[in-house]
Formats: C-alpha cells, sequence, structure tokens
C-alpha cells in the first residue's frame, strides 16, 4: 500500500511538473543541486536534498510576489569530480541556473570551483568540509562546516579532558587528512601523545582487522573520520567487535561518525562515542522541534534528519535569503553580497552566520555523547562551544 | 613474542572470518558462471535480495536467525527459476556482451527497486544474542559472530563440495558442463539441471547475503559495489571449482587481513596485486581448467 501511494505520489507530481509551467510575468529562479544520490554515500545526498526540498516547501509562499523557485536536482553517484563537473557544466549553460548548491564530497566541488568563477555562479557548500574550498572561488560560500572546526575543537576538548594518548585512523581522502591535521592541532600539548596513525581507504568492507591493531597500541582513544553513512557504520561496529570498547577506549570524532539518522543501524556498538558535532537531532530548542515536527510529517514518524540534512536546510534559507535581498533582480555579484553577510540566528542547529572575510560559516559546536535514552539511542548533548570560526583559515593567511 | 603470536592469532581468525563472508556470497557466482557457462553479473543481486528477506523475516516474523537465513535462501532460489525461465535461459547462448548489458540492467533495477522498497541506508541487523557476544580463550576475546562465520562458511563449503563431487546429481551436472550434447544423448534433461544449478547458485548467493550482513552491509548499492569481489574470487579460484573459490578467499581474507594489520597503508591494494600475481602465473584461475 505505502508503495502504491509512492509511485501514485510520483506520477502526480510529475503530472503537475508538466501542467503547471510558470506564468509568463512569473520570474523563474533555477537552483541547481549537485548531490550523491546513488552508491554507498546515497543516503548523504538523499538527507541534503530533503533538507533542502523542506525548507523549499516551507517558505515557498514567503518569496516575492512574481518570483518562482525551481530546483533542479543532479545526482554525481561519488566523489566523481569529472562527473560533478560536468553536471555543473551543463546546469549552468543549457538550465540556466543562477545557484549551484548541494555537493558531498571535496573532490567535486574543488571540479567545480573554476565553473562559478567564470559564470558567476553562487555555489553553496552544504556538506563538502574541506578547509580550503571557499578561497577556490569568490563564489563559494559554506553554509555546513569544515573538518577544523569539528576536529580541532574536539581535539581541545580531549586535551582538557584528561585524554594523553590518542591514536587516529582517518579515510585516505582530503576531509579525513583535514581532520586528522586538526584534532592533532588542538590536541597538541605538555604531555600528550598522538602514538599511531592509519590511513584506511575510504570504502573497506571489514574495518576489524584496522581495530585489532589500535587495541594492540592501547590507545586512551581513538580518533576516527570516516564518510558519514554505511562506512561509518561499519568501522563503529568494527571498533565494538574488535573489543575496543571493553578495553577502555573511547571513540572520538566529527559529528560524521555519529549522524542521528544512523545510530540505529549501529546498535549498542555506538554506545559511548563522543562527538564534536554541528547538530543533534535531540537538540531541544523550538527552531528543531518545530523542524523534526515538519521533517516527521513530510517524510515519516520513524525517520530522523541527520546533520546534513540542516545543511540542506541552511543551504536552501541562504539563497531564499539572497532572492528576497535583492527584490527581483537577481544576479551573481548581488546574491554573493547578501550570502557574505547572511545571518540566522534561528537555524535548527541553533545561531549560524557567514563570515564576510572568509565566505565560510561561523556556528556553535556541541560536544556529544551517544546514550540510550528511553531505549533509543541519541546523540546528549554535554557541551557547547559558541561561535566557532575555521582555525585552519587563522593559522593558514592567505 | 606474545606479541607476535596475538597479531598472529588476529590474522589467521580476522582472516578467515572475512574470507568465509567472501566465500558464501561469491562462490554461488562461481557454479553459474563456471556451469551454465553465463556471465552473471546480478549475481549480487540474489545475494542483496536474500539478505534483505532474511533480516525482513527476522523482524517481522520473529524468526530464528538460522531459520531466517534458511528460508530466504529458498525464497531466493525460487524467485531465481522464475527469473531463469523468463530472462536468463534466453541468452545462454548468446555473446559475453549480450550477457554482460542484460545482467547489469538487472543490477540497475534492482538497485532502484531496493532504494524505492527500503530507503538508501543500510538494514539494522540484530543478531541473535547467542552470537552477537565475545567469547574467551587462553585469556583473547574473540567476537562470537565471525566464529559462527567461519563454521557456517566450511559446513557450506562441504556440502556443496560433496554435492558436487560426490552424488549422482553432482556427476550429470558435470557431465552436462563438460558435454551438454552427449550428457543430452545419454537421456539427462539438461534444461532441468541447468535450472536446478542456476536456482543453487542463486539460493547460496542469498544465503550468503544474509549470512554476512553484518559485515557487508545490506544497502541497495550492494549488487554493484561488491560485484568486483565476487568477480575476483572466482577469476582467482578458476571458473565453476567450487575449492578453488574457497581457496581463492582464503587467501584474500588472510592477506588483506595481514595487510591491515602489519602494513596499514598498504592494506588496499593486496586484493588487487594478489589478482594480478594469480592470474599472471595462472590466467584461468587456481584451480580452473585451461581448455
Amino acid at each position: 500500500m505505502k508503495m502504491l501511494s509512492k509511485i501514485a505520489f510520483g506520477v502526480v507530481g510529475l503530472h503537475a511538473l508538466m501542467v503547471a509551467p510558470a506564468s509568463a510575468t512569473d520570474q523563474v529562479i533555477k537552483v541547481g543541486m549537485i548531490l550523491t544520490l546513488s552508491g554507498p554515500s546515497a543516503s548523504l545526498g538523499e538527507n541534503i536534498d530533503r533538507g533542502a526540498q523542506l525548507y523549499f516547501k516551507q517558505h515557498e509562499a514567503d518569496l516575492p510576489p512574481g518570483i518562482k523557485v525551481e530546483i533542479i536536482k543532479r545526482d554525481d553517484t561519488g566523489a566523481n569530480p569529472d562527473i560533478a563537473k560536468r553536471l555543473a557544466q551543463e546546469l549552468i549553460v543549457r538550465d540556466h541556473v543562477q545557484f549551484l548548491g548541494g555537493i558531498v564530497f571535496t573532490p567535486n566541488a574543488a571540479a567545480i570551483a573554476p565553473l562559478a568563477t567564470q559564470s558567476k555562479t553562487p555555489f553553496i557548500l552544504m556538506n563538502a568540509s574541506t578547509s580550503n574550498l571557499t578561497r577556490l572561488s569568490p563564489y563559494i560560500a559554506r553554509v555546513s562546516y569544515t573538518q577544523w572546526q569539528t576536529a580541532h575543537t574536539l581535539g581541545q576538548w580531549a586535551a582538557r579532558n584528561g585524554f594523553k594518548r590518542v591514536f587516529i585512523a582517518v579515510s585516505d581522502y582530503a576531509a579525513g587528512i583535514d581532520s586528522e591535521k586538526a584534532f592533532e592541532a588542538g590536541f597538541a600539548g605538555e604531555g600528550r601523545e598522538i602514538i599511531g596513525h592509519i590511513k584506511m581507504p575510504q570504502t573497506t568492507p571489514d574495518y576489524v582487522p584496522y581495530m585489532q591493531s589500535i587495541k594492540d597500541a592501547k590507545p586512551d582513544a581513538l580518533f576516527m573520520f570516516t564518510n558519514s553513512g554505511r562506512i561509518t557504520t561499519a568501522a563503529v561496529k568494527g571498533f565494538a567487535e574488535a573489543g575496543l570498547s571493553q578495553a577502555g577506549i573511547t571513540l572520538l570524532g566529527p559529528g560524521d561518525i555519529a549522524s542521528d539518522e544512523e545510530l540505529d543501524n549501529m546498535g549498542d556498538a555506538a554506545l559511548g562515542t563522543t562527538t564534536a558535532a554541528i547538530y543533534a537531532a535531540s537538540d531541544p530548542r523550538p527552531e528543531n522541534v518545530e523542524f523534526i515536527k515538519l521533517w516527521k510529517k513530510a517524510y515519516g514518524e520513524d525517520t530522523v534528519p541527520s546533520f546534513m540534512a540542516v545543511c540542506g536546510w541552511d543551504g536552501m534559507a541562504a539563497i531564499f535569503s539572497a532572492i528576497k535581498a535583492q527584490k527581483g533582480i537577481v544576479t551573481g555579484e548581488g546574491s554573493m553580497q547578501a550570502i557574505k553577510t547572511w545571518t540566522n540566528p534561528f537555524s535548527p542547529r541553533g545561531p549560524i552566520a557567514i563570515d564576510p572575510d572568509t565566505r565560510d560559516v561561523v556556528m556553535d559546536v556541541y560536544i556529544d555523547k551517544v546514550q540510550k535514552v528511553g531505549g533509543k539511542l541519541v546523540n546528549v548533548t554535554m557541551e557547547t562551544v559558541r561561535n566557532v570560526r575555521d582555525q585552519w583559515k587563522v593559522l593558514n593567511p592567505q | 613474542m606474545a606479541s607476535l603470536l596475538s597479531v598472529i592469532v588476529s590474522i589467521v581468525f580476522h582472516g578467515l572470518a572475512y574470507a568465509m563472508v567472501l566465500y558464501v556470497i561469491s562462490v554461488g557466482l562461481s557454479l553459474t558462471m563456471g556451469m551454465l557457462n553465463f556471465v552473471n553479473l546480478a549475481h549480487g543481486v540474489f545475494a542483496m535480495a536474500g539478505g534483505y528477506a532474511a533480516l525482513w523475516i527476522m523482524k517481522a516474523q520473529g524468526a530464528p536467525f538460522t531459520l531466517a537465513l534458511l528460508m530466504s535462501a529458498l525464497l531466493v532460489a525460487l524467485a531465481s527459476i522464475v527469473l531463469e525461465r523468463l530472462l536468463y535461459r534466453r541468452l545462454y547462448g548468446a555473446g559475453e556482451l549480450d550477457q554482460t548489458l542484460m545482467t547489469i540492467g538487472l543490477i540497475f533495477m534492482a538497485t532502484a527497486a531496493a532504494h524505492f522498497a527500503f530507503g538508501p541506508l543500510p538494514q539494522r541487523v540484530d543478531l541473535p544474542p547467542v552470537i552477537s557476544g565475545h567469547f574467551f580463550v587462553a585469556g583473547r576475546d574473540f567476537p562470537t559472530y565471525r566464529a559462527f562465520l567461519i563454521a557456517a562458511g566450511c559446513v557450506m563449503f562441504l556440502v556443496l563440495w560433496f554435492g558436487i563431487e560426490r552424488t549422482l546429481v553432482g556427476a550429470r551436472i558435470r557431465a552436462a558442463v563438460d558435454n551438454r550434447s552427449m550428457a543430452q544423448c545419454v537421456g539427462i534433461n539438461t534444461s532441468r539441471l541447468f535450472t536446478t544449478v542456476f536456482a543453487l547458485g542463486s539460493g547460496v548467493a542469498g544465503l550468503g547475503g544474509g549470512l554476512g550482513a553484518d559485515i557487508i552491509a545490506i544497502a541497495p548499492g550492494y549488487a554493484m559495489e561488491h560485484l568486483i569481489y565476487f568477480l575476483i574470487v572466482v577469476s582467482m579460484g578458476g571458473l565453476g571449482s567450487i575449492t578453488g573459490a574457497f581457496v581463492a578467499a582464503l587467501i584474500l581474507g588472510i592477506g588483506d587481513t595481514a595487510c591491515k594489520i602489519l602494513i596499514p597503508e598498504v592494506g588496499a591494494f593486496f586484493v588487487y596485486a594478489a589478482v594480478f600475481v594469480v592470474l599472471l602465473i595462472r590466467p584461468a584461475g587456481l584451480f580452473g581448467r585451461t581448455t
């Protein structure tokens, strides 16, 4: 029955698209969303898309009269810079989009950056979290977060909280290496030591052997970064299966490794995982309660939005505010001017703003721990670090 | 010395467990590809279907793990008979390109269908408490699920080996593979036999999908993402060889694990390097017959 209604919904939706072109007086602003919607990381792209669509539906009516927004969605299928670039080119040249957005993977964003510059198309990153990305084009702004914002904050927290010997295992690509450096920079200090590094392939079915050798090194904690989704679930299960939690080793990482939507799949293996996250679905602030309510209404009672979903929501919010600020004539420069100074005190994740100098996001970072509340695994916030900026840009001035 | 021993124990144990996962999800392909001479790239679809079915039977019907596994294998085998009669049969004599195109198409359809029906996230696996914990031997702890996998993989190997090499049905299958027209002449119904082999291969794949679900997560992309592993095991072992697939899985599983533990920097490359070396020396695979 559920499937039938889904099909029916799809058919009706398709129909609506075909029979309802914008009337002649309407100005249609096209937003090209490039996301990973298939392959091992499909859930990441889908979450961003769902968050963005939710904002779109909720705030469509707030647009200035005569302006309509159309979202054009494309699937880059994973960390594939060549595909992402081709899609961006098509969106710019053929569909004449006024905004580009989305992007799960850093390499894809880097490939699109020159196109954004040439065509003066604002390019809003809703995940891709490697620090230097915003420097690749003056038309890039990031609403998500950087690995430095989460991992550096976590490194400082681990240093404050008595961890002495930490092992680092990260996915062997840009974001993983970024998070490793960031954690080390935050953690470094008298009497503290990184006792080992492992760079793991971005996908591998079996993480237990890595975990076994980490366990044998006897650290206090393991700092880990893997891509959120199925890969992280396998890694966290490996952590538990090799018995690291019983050996008294704490699992630390950016919020990617304890994404709310994945906790249920990880099961009790995730208990005790401590992360520096940008969003927790359990956050009781009213904006988040409202967001969760809308989410469950749209996507089902048993679904939970992840931090990716909130980034999609925020990205669309930034695009909408840029459209509204320009009163009808939307240009690339005008949009960037508006987005550069965009602030939103009422995002579901808390107050966020774009730093006009770096076009990168400034936000609160939450130190969360996975705990069982009422029989369900949730991220419980233990500490909030306010107004976190990207430390990499501070340490590496242009 | 103690630490060296402990490293070796880790490598052998975890390597065996990983090898068994590789074996149980790949051996079915060795059967269909080797015996039917059919390039069935959609093999992973049957493994994925088995995984979804086993988890669903456990969750919705509350059936115990082993029963759910067997039921799902049976379901997949039955479903594969329908597919064999409708689709595969038409392409038995066709070229490899046609077979590849059709089975790749099946992968795309199955991926979309699984995404549509179950969503993009991997399925949650609730192992029964009996096999979800750890057990202790000589002061070391081992995950019980992996020990269970090792046992199940070995049993599966023995049953398949005995079935193909030592029974009458197995002899008929081997005869039909070696010389189909001669087998038909002596009164063997090869058409039915091929359906049986196809169902067996698919059923074994379904069983493997469910059995390995806690290591190789059941998600819509399953058939495509792990295709490379199936093909590696099968080509390295030699087409149609039950023993070959087993030995190849052992080499790959233990080698991969050893590299991950001893030299993590090259851990990801071992599998591919091993395939190169084996196929350079023995192009038909370890136990393959050169024609």
